[in-house]
């Protein structure tokens, strides 16, 4: 059973009188209050992915230090709170990362291979009060709470009573936070976390970031100004990544940055017509550039990322022999890693941003080329030819046809992929989610077979570069072997697999869910 | 989870006061724990300033026609609740003697509880019946308090005796010395002779202290308002003694 909690926070007005006045005044003769020992001083951080999955999943994590034991405090949509004692943490941190319990447990789930920062710090005073009844009973505990943010910005919170019931003392307490709202003219709402409280009061709200592209477009406005607008929002998508990249926070950074340089790339490939000329060729040059910077980081990340699972799918060898190709893999990406961090602090990446940045926005308001092209017709035009490449390319692949064919699906199925989710807001979500998913199926196995190939080749490029290091004993590169085969079966699955995904993909239901999404552009 | 019960066939030889004061003792080594007032008397229920009082009375509890979650309160120390004793207690064992397996159902009724605490003090009241066979049935351990008269040390053998006659499981046995006046030679000899001679019995005693009496006036534990008195080192005493032979 989860103990009753309700906050009350009182008006600006009632700062002229102490909190606990108010409250003493409030209960009135039903209930007496007690002190239960001096303020105590609370430093809290509350902590968040940077693609606030926590917030999203209406959840609140605090680091809580004073002079009680320092805990983790997870609370969940209903109020439910988890804690566990953890002190000499820092951050950001990675849920597997924290001391076992139960808020690592439940973390684990909630927020994946992201990890978690501080988003806001905070340092309140805490009173406690004892509720009594005509017992001198303890039937509630109120604590004041006076909290001073302190980061992102100075800010003073109103202060919050909050009402905790002793267990099997919940009417008690719901009449102690009725009595106590009334006198401060407030309600008594849930207890959640003032998180949300500290970041308006310093100007910021949460889900400022999403990985997903959320750019809402109208089916009228000009094509031009349609596709500066996607590029702003995947340029400001890349630079948000960039800090955390640089201080390597966690994989998904680098992640979300290659996938804002790749949806660029596409943009300008399959739309970039419709800028002004030379656009395209000046600035997609750029763009390969830094979207070949990061793939050596990003392929060895996808490496470590999966090798538990490879290594628990042994059958021959043992996981422990391929510790060797751990180490070896992650020297290699601590040295990718370095290249990385001096490309995006170069000046040409600098000059790229800054010079992209500034010919967007000074892109003239009018239609630019291709005069009337509304946005509508321009995503028409080129979801349908991107659909219809995918659909021939893959019409041609026979189970003899070179991997190479099924390489270039691949690329097709992502420039479709990429148009589609450039101009989702211009389609009804349902039927875009519908054709997303019939696509995404095909993506995934051609994904497939090309990773496993790609990291085949990759594997025994690392086997003969281990071959010249010291001390690496054989058992290493024979288990890398059965992984080698391992990745070969899989690759022969995803190939046996091919055929029936795209016979789905092109299957007129799947056509005719196309042929609706297209249909239902002007809104 | 463990389940100590706090027994004996006499009254007033102090079963209270232990289960009081060790389940204090216990919640404030961290351990999550749960006192059952089984006593109509209520006096655990009076000395935690709790009412005595359970919505649909024992017999709802023992039928499981009410959670026995619902139940509980928390008393005013942290880890520490209590499940209230209810007037109705002094007809359980009719209520009992209505259930299947009447001697099995209090184990049965606690097993979920596992989850919630780590130990479960049980405060009987005196005398021999179908409760008190199911709170045998129930517990890992007895503590038995034993005021030092021959009297009481032949209630100890019959309360073994007893024991060892039953089917099934069987609980230890730690018996201690309670209400010890040091003032009588014959208190003083008894109780320093027989846990020499007998396992069962605790080394640690409890003198008769007014501290002790004043738990009733204060209300709560002697921990919790005589901290540093001597009845306070002596049932930590007894605590840690407790937990070293039955947890």
């Amino acid at each position: 059973m989860l103990p009753y909690a309700r906050v009350v926070v009182l008006p600006a007005d009632a700062a002229g009188q102490p909190a606990d006045e108010t409250a003493r005044g409030a209960l009135g003769s039903r209930f007496t209050l007690a002190s239960a020992g001096r303020p105590r001083t609370v430093r809290r951080a509350w902590l968040d992915t940077f693609d606030w999955r926590l917030h999203r999943a209406g959840c609140t994590l605090e680091h809580v230090t004073g002079p009680r034991p320092a805990e983790l405090v997870l609370t969940g949509r209903d109020g439910a709170q988890l804690t566990q004692q953890a002190s000499r943490l820092s951050w950001p941190a990675l849920a597997g990362e924290l001391p076992a319990g139960p808020v690592r447990d439940r973390l684990e789930a909630l927020s994946g291979i992201r990890a978690v920062q501080p988003v806001a710090r905070a340092v309140s005073t805490v009173q406690d009060l004892r509720v009594l009844n005509t017992d001198a009973k303890t039937v509630a505990w109120i604590s004041l709470d006076h909290t001073a943010v302190r980061q992102p910005a100075a800010a003073q919170l109103p202060t919050r009573l909050l009402v905790t019931a002793v267990r099997g003392y919940q009417a008690e307490a719901q009449q102690v936070a009725r009595l106590l709202a009334d006198a401060a003219g407030a309600a008594a709402g849930p207890a959640g976390s003032p998180l949300d409280a500290a970041l308006a009061a310093a100007g910021r709200r949460a889900e400022d970031y999403s990985s997903k592209l959320d750019v809402h477009l109208s089916p009228g406005m000009p094509a031009q100004a349609a596709l500066r607008d996607v590029l702003l929002y995947l340029l400001d998508a890349l630079e948000a990544n960039v800090p955390g990249t640089i201080r390597d926070v966690d994989t998904e950074f680098l992640h979300d940055l290659r996938v804002a340089v790749r949806r660029t790339r596409s943009a300008l490939k399959l739309a970039g017509d419709v800028l002004p000329s030379g656009l395209r060729e000046r600035f997609g040059t750029e763009f390969k550039w830094l979207g070949d910077l990061t793939t050596p980081t990003r392929d060895l990340d996808v490496y470590l990322l999966g090798y538990q699972d490879m290594a628990a799918a042994l059958i021959s060898a043992k996981p422990a022999e391929l510790a060797p190709f751990h180490a070896h893999l992650r020297a290699q990406r601590a040295a990718e890693y370095r290249k990385l961090v001096r490309g995006l602090r170069s000046a040409r990446f600098t000059r790229l941003t800054c010079e992209w940045r500034a010919v967007l926005t000074g892109l003239p308001p009018g239609r630019g080329r291709r005069g009337g092209y509304s946005a509508a017709e321009l995503a028409a035009d080129r979801i349908g030819r991107a659909h219809r490449r995918v659909l021939r390319q893959g019409q041609a692949i026979t189970p003899d046809s070179p991997p190479e064919r099924l390489h270039d699906l691949r690329k097709r199925c992502k420039e479709l992929r990429y148009l589609l989710e450039i101009f989702a807001s211009l389609y009804s979500p349902r039927a875009h989610q519908r054709v997303v998913k019939d696509l995404k199926g095909l993506q995934d196995c051609l994904g497939e077979f090309q990773d496993r190939q790609v990291q085949q080749e990759e594997i025994r490029e690392f086997a003969s570069q281990m071959m010249g290091e010291e001390g690496v004993p054989p058992t290493a590169l024979l288990a890398m072997g059965e992984l080698a085969g391992q990745l070969g079966l899989a690759q022969q699955g995803a190939r046996d697999e091919f055929a029936g995904q795209f016979r789905e993909f092109a299957s007129p239901a799947s056509e005719h869910r196309f042929r609706v999404l297209m249909g239902g552009t002007s809104r | 989870m463990k389940i100590l019960a706090t027994y004996n066939i006499k009254g007033g030889v102090g079963k209270t006061a232990t289960a009081v004061n060790l389940s204090y003792l216990a919640a404030q080594d961290g351990l999550r724990v749960l006192l059952w007032d089984l006593d109509p008397q209520a006096a655990a229920s009076f000395l935690f300033r709790i009412r005595p009082r359970v919505k649909g009375g024992g017999r709802a509890l023992i039928r499981g026609s009410r959670e026995i979650d619902a139940s509980i309160k928390g008393t005013d120390f942290e880890r520490l609740d209590l499940l209230p004793a209810d007037f109705t207690y002094r007809n359980l064992d009719l209520v009992l003697g209505a259930t299947k397996k009447p001697t099995r159902r209090l184990a049965r009724l606690l097993a979920p509880l596992g989850a919630d605490y780590d130990v479960i003090f049980l405060d009987c009241p005196p005398g021999i019946s179908l409760l008190s066979e199911s709170v045998l049935y129930a517990a890992d351990s007895l503590l038995v308090p034993l005021i030092p008269t021959t009297l009481s040390v032949r209630t100890l053998d019959q309360l073994t005796e007893f024991i060892g006659g039953l089917d099934g499981h069987r609980p230890d046995v730690l018996a201690f010395f309670s209400m010890i006046d040091r003032r009588k030679r014959l208190h003083l000899e008894i109780a320093s002779q027989l846990p020499e001679e007998r396992a069962d019995v605790a080394a640690t005693i409890i003198p008769s202290l007014s501290l002790i009496e004043r738990m009733s006036v204060e209300r709560a534990p002697v921990g919790a308002f005589a901290p540093r008195s001597r009845a306070a080192q002596s049932y930590r005493e007894l605590w840690t003694e407790v937990r070293a032979r039955a947890l």
